[in-house]
């Protein structure tokens, strides 16, 4: 096959993949929770999100 | 060029506008600085694993200076800004146990294999690159599995976190700068004459710290990527039947939490969205791309690495981003530990890639 049809069926695939799964957690997934202030500095709330380094 | 140029510029705001529509301000604007850290990685192609390898093979210590000036200055805005509001912000701070030693060398040994690290994998895969899209789903499974694993591994035992915050943020800074220039000094007797320093790695540098220092005001904690990616892998795990209950990292606040809401509420993952899709405008802003296709073996090489990849990223408290850059902006000793011993591991996974690049061929 052509390298570059390949390449363009990859990525058309790739971010169809990833768009779809997205949409489909969105609107599975439970959807409510306090909003965040748009901004954690000046907010007074601790973050909480999950972080790499374990916490 | 025009209409493309539109079309990607459309794109990035829609993704923006429908991250904010479903789950709020703050996770929109940490899209918007996703798509910054997508598009300066790429347009820069600012990367940790070439920069390092270009230090092992050539002594061409230019992209491991690009990496210690982006440090030095993630390091100069963060640090204030965390001493000054600590609950508030919180930095990236880890044990020095053994998994961050063993985690750290195989990660440096995978990244050169996968011929990209956390963030070079996510923004490669983004532009379009055929290895890193192939690398991405192993890297996500590692992950995924590594942070089930991670308790146990940081059972095996070690030394309690060293936050040099904890001397005031003058010292911390201090003691930072003085490592970012020894690391810098060291390299200069083997350096060898390669020109003029880039200078989009230095924008890139500066650019990025930028972003860095952005993304913690915003987030209230450093930028990170592997956290987001095994969360990919837990969801899509969960959603085949698995039952986190049991699971000694997945059942546990916050995690436990991630996992029920929809991913765009997670902090790691909009800004990883926002980063593919950054690096995947920047590339096809001038034109469109071709690339050669790499050969079955080396396909299958990379993406057995990505599995080791992901999977020692959470034995060492992430990657080049939530663990180096994230660490020793954050003063964490851990961060220091993990470049030194993913630097060695990269020397290994150099000689390997050397070695099966010569049988492919």
């Amino acid at each position: 096959m052509d390298t570059t049809l390949w390449f363009r069926r990859l990525t058309a695939l790739f971010w169809l993949a990833l768009t779809g799964l997205i949409l489909l957690d969105a609107l599975t997934a439970h959807r409510y929770r306090p909003e965040p202030p748009p901004i954690a500095l000046g907010s007074g709330q601790a973050p909480s999100g999950g972080h790499c380094s374990g916490r | 060029m025009l209409v493309r140029r539109v079309v990607l510029v459309t794109g990035a705001l829609a993704l923006v506008f429908a991250i904010t529509l479903l789950a709020g301000l703050r996770q929109g604007l940490l899209t918007l600085l996703g798509l910054g850290f997508g598009a300066v990685l790429q347009g820069c192609r600012f990367g940790f694993t070439t920069g390092w390898r270009d230090y092992i093979e050539r002594r061409n210590p230019h992209g491991l200076w690009a990496q210690l000036l982006l440090l030095a200055l993630a390091s100069g805005l963060m640090l204030p800004l965390l001493a000054a509001h600590p609950g508030e912000l919180v930095g990236a701070v880890a044990p020095l146990t053994l998994s961050l030693l063993l985690g750290a060398f195989l990660f440096g040994a995978a990244m050169q294999l996968t011929d990209g690290c956390g963030s070079g994998t996510l923004y490669k895969a983004g532009a379009g690159s055929p290895l890193s899209v192939v690398v991405l789903p192993t890297f996500m499974l590692g992950s995924f599995l590594g942070a089930s694993h991670q308790p146990a591994w940081v059972a095996l035992g070690g030394l309690p976190p060293v936050d040099l915050l904890r001397y005031g943020w003058p010292t911390a800074l201090a003691l930072t700068l003085a490592g970012c220039a020894l690391v810098a000094l060291l390299t200069l007797p083997h350096a060898r004459s390669a020109g003029p320093w880039p200078r989009r790695w230095v924008i890139g540098a500066i650019l990025l710290a930028l972003l860095a220092a952005l993304h913690l005001i915003v987030a209230g904690q450093p930028w990170g990527i592997v956290y987001g990616v095994g969360l990919w892998g837990a969801k899509a795990f969960a959603a085949l039947g698995w039952n986190p209950a049991a699971d000694p990292f997945w059942s546990v606040a916050p995690h436990a939490t991630r996992l029920v809401e929809p991913i765009v509420f997670d902090v790691t993952s909009v800004t990883n969205f926002g980063l593919l899709y950054g690096a995947y405008a920047v590339s096809r802003w001038r034109a469109p791309v071709t690339t050669n296709l790499p050969s079955a073996r080396r396909l299958l090489v990379a993406a057995t690495a990505g599995l080791i990849l992901g999977y020692s990223s959470r034995m060492a408290f992430g990657c080049n981003v939530g663990a180096f850059l994230g660490g020793v902006s954050s003063a964490s000793l851990h961060g220091w530990i993990w470049f030194a011993m993913a630097f060695l591991g990269s020397i290994l996974g150099v000689r390997l890639r050397r070695r099966i690049e010569a049988t492919a061929t």
